[in-house]
């Protein structure tokens, strides 16, 4: 991408530019549907219409939101933290915004096409538990402090069973890059990871079930890790308040709201990478069949972005459906079956891998 | 050596989410653990006792409304009914019905706000929304009769303040048959949900004696497995025509008494009060409701106390008359007052989102626990 761009361009710092903004658009992007879409969704599964005055069914909505979040005053207590205070919610923001760098929404459209993409990506979004434990210890309030210590340890603990999932799908594929992972799983539906890869033969139907165990994991881990219902512990509304964004308002609130629902997107992404065949077409493409090939990179972006919605869509319908855990129930989930599990699903795929 | 450690005290409320008004909660924790709960209230303390001394006795009624405020009718009933025992008066049958029919109703509203706030405290919102459309179904049921949905001034000392309107009878029996269904929604949607369980089975159990001890009455009770129900043990109004069960806590999923319990005694509740309302909806004499009105209200000396199940447990009147036209002393039992004091109990041993499950569990009212 920053070739393209170079080479159109022919300035450097342009290019560089150009090729930042992509994530920053993309995580903005993001964050403004899925705040839409999480009121549509919730309304309409409540028997409500949810936003319905700014716009064609209220589609400008979060955009009004934004613009009041940003005219609010920033009203901040004289008691807390200054300098942590106000570094929490852009750590927060940064570590969702970079670890859009490295998710290929096709295989043009990606910030930086970085060999060790995915572990990048689990490095980067770790940088959210530092800022949400700033954000609670620097708030001098007991409600944070208290929503911020669940956080990091929900957060921490639930890396683990994702980090394994994620290390059995690096085993099989043999490589760190998303783009590449995304690249194996090419051509029709079948090829994707979650029916057992490109290859065929004895292997692919012997892997269809761990890999199956394997992404209902990570899909449970990720929901922990962006702190969604049933694992909205660290911000549990009738608990805890708001949790460690309680003392925050205005545009610093707005800034863990965004990345709140820009992590839910990127998760979406990573488990569509790893098992949904990230940007490839179930059906193949339309542009390889009437010739035009510029148009694939299109379909590919419209591909990803379907499929993860549609895991944000599923996060949404939890959200509103389930109630919540108590948080020993929450860590024992975690270490008592997802690690356990996931350890053994790491274990049955790498010998499968290795025949 | 042992670390050096120190318990945290967590101010919760009057403003938060989830203390159902403004009751102020001093918790006394060690991590999250609790050591210990002091309920602070009186925020919403506006002296009804007080007030009813300078005020005649059909001018107390608009303020026993505002006590449970969830519960309106209801406080009408109790008053009423009290004050006539004082009086002597005997209404008409007409009356009897329509206060028994409202009574029920109420009963199912003030269950439904119970439920469904206790499913957003568990943190599930969609049950929520859905109690409160149908609760909007009863709602629309009173301001059709009475013209106000939630502070009603409807039972009058000796009769009603207005008939019922003509096409009442026909829109309750719709209702019932709209609302037999989703009470089977309410248990697939929350209360059979294991998550739901997980969170609320063997929390809080309030075993017999301490009940009994704390003078604890309603669904808390007979989440406990005692079947009390004032209807039954000691009827007032027609309730003794009637056919319905007393449904009691069994521990089906966890222990007997425990926040499972309570909340599902509640919902068994709502279907025991329909049953009640289809027996009496059709048979609902003719007769004019204001007939037996005094003009003047105003009862011998002496002293009267009487009692009524609201949904949240036993409200009593005890009022004291001077033989004028203003009551010398109107004292309430309030249900919801008695059973908060066991809080402390219930939340000994237990973590903060406990707190939350176990104080839904309670449904308190602060209108009426402060008065």
């Amino acid at each position: 991408m920053y070739q393209y761009f170079y080479e159109l361009l022919g300035s450097e710092i342009l290019a560089t530019l150009i090729t930042a903004a992509v994530p920053l658009v993309n995580v903005l992007l993001a964050a403004l549907i899925g705040v839409y879409l999480e009121r549509k969704v919730s309304a309409h599964m409540q028997d409500r219409l949810g936003p319905m005055r700014t716009g064609w069914h209220g589609i400008f909505q979060t955009v009004a939101d934004f613009i009041k979040m940003l005219q609010k005053e920033d009203a901040v207590s004289t008691e807390v933290d200054k300098k942590l205070y106000n570094l929490a919610p852009v750590l927060v923001f940064t570590g969702s915004f970079a670890a859009y760098a490295v998710i290929p929404f096709s295989s043009k459209v990606i910030g930086t096409e970085a060999e060790v993409g995915i572990f990048y990506l689990l490095a980067i979004s770790s940088l959210v538990v530092a800022g949400i434990l700033m954000a609670g210890w620097s708030s001098n309030n007991k409600y944070s402090l208290l929503g911020a210590m669940r956080s990091a340890s929900q957060i921490i603990s639930y890396e683990i069973p994702t980090a394994i999932v994620v290390l059995s799908m690096v085993m099989y594929t043999g490589t760190l890059s998303l783009d590449k992972m995304s690249q194996m799983q090419t051509a029709y539906f079948w090829n994707w990871n979650i029916l057992g890869g490109a290859e065929f033969g004895f292997a692919k139907f012997l892997l269809i079930p761990f890999m199956i165990v394997g992404f209902i994991i990570i899909y449970i881990s990720t929901l922990a890790e962006v702190n969604r219902t049933p694992f909205d512990i660290p911000e549990a509304e009738s608990e805890l308040v708001a949790g460690y964004f309680t003392e925050y308002c205005g545009m610093k609130w707005a800034m863990f709201m965004l990345s709140e629902y820009g992590n839910m997107f990127a998760v979406s992404g990573l488990v569509t990478i790893l098992f949904f065949g990230g940007y490839q077409s179930p059906l193949g493409y339309f542009g390889d069949a009437i010739g035009v090939h510029w148009m694939i990179p299109f379909e590919q972006v419209f591909w990803f972005i379907a499929k993860g919605w549609f895991f944000v869509f599923v996060q949404m319908w939890l959200r509103w459906t389930l109630p919540r855990l108590r948080v020993d129930q929450l860590m024992s989930l975690c270490w008592k079956y997802l690690i356990p599990y996931a350890f053994v699903n790491l274990i049955i795929i790498g010998i499968i891998t290795l025949l | 050596m042992a670390l050096k450690t120190e318990t945290m005290v967590l101010n919760m409320g009057p403003q938060h989410p989830s203390t159902h008004g403004v009751l102020r909660l001093e918790l006394e924790l060690e991590g999250e653990l609790i050591k210990k709960v002091i309920p602070h209230i009186g925020y919403l303390h506006r002296c009804f006792e007080k007030h009813a001394e300078a005020m005649q006795y059909n001018q107390v009624i608009p303020y026993t409304d505002r006590m449970d405020y969830l519960a309106s009718m209801y406080n009408n009933f109790g008053y009423v009914i009290a004050v006539e025992k004082l009086m002597g008066i005997e209404v008409p049958e007409r009356v009897q019905y329509i206060r028994l029919i409202m009574g029920e109703l109420q009963r199912i509203a003030s269950h439904l706000v119970a439920l469904g706030t206790y499913g957003l405290d568990i943190g599930a919102f969609t049950p929520f929304l859905y109690l409160f459309r149908d609760r909007e179904k009863i709602l629309s049921l009173f301001e059709m009769t009475c013209g106000a949905r939630l502070l009603y001034n409807y039972m009058w000392v000796g009769g009603l303040s207005h008939d019922i309107h003509p096409d009442f009878q026909r829109l309750t029996k719709e209702f019932i048959n709209y609302f037999k269904p989703t009470i089977v929604e309410l248990d697939s949607l929350l209360s059979y949900n294991k998550i739901f369980i997980e969170r609320t089975a063997n929390i809080g159990i309030l075993p017999v004696d301490t009940a009994i001890n704390y003078g604890v009455t309603g669904p808390m009770l007979r989440g406990s497995g005692i079947k009390f129900d004032l209807r039954r043990n000691d009827p007032y109004s027609i309730y003794n025509r009637f056919d319905f069960d007393i449904p009691v806590g069994k521990g089906l999923v966890g222990t007997v008494g425990d926040c499972w319990d309570r909340y599902y005694v509640r919902v068994r509740e709502m279907e025991e009060s329909l049953k009640i309302l289809e027996q009496a909806i059709d048979n609902i004499p003719e007769g004019d409701v204001q007939s037996a009105i005094p003009k003047r209200i105003k009862p011998p000396k002496g002293t009267v106390y009487s009692r009524v199940e609201t949904p949240r447990g036993e409200l009593g009147y005890f009022i004291i008359s001077d033989g004028s036209t203003n009551p010398f002393r109107v004292k309430v039992r309030a249900p919801s007052f008695v059973n908060l004091e066991v809080l402390g109990e219930l939340c000994k041993g237990h973590l903060v989102a406990d707190v939350i499950a176990i104080l839904g569990s309670v449904d308190i009212v602060l209108g009426e626990v402060d008065r």
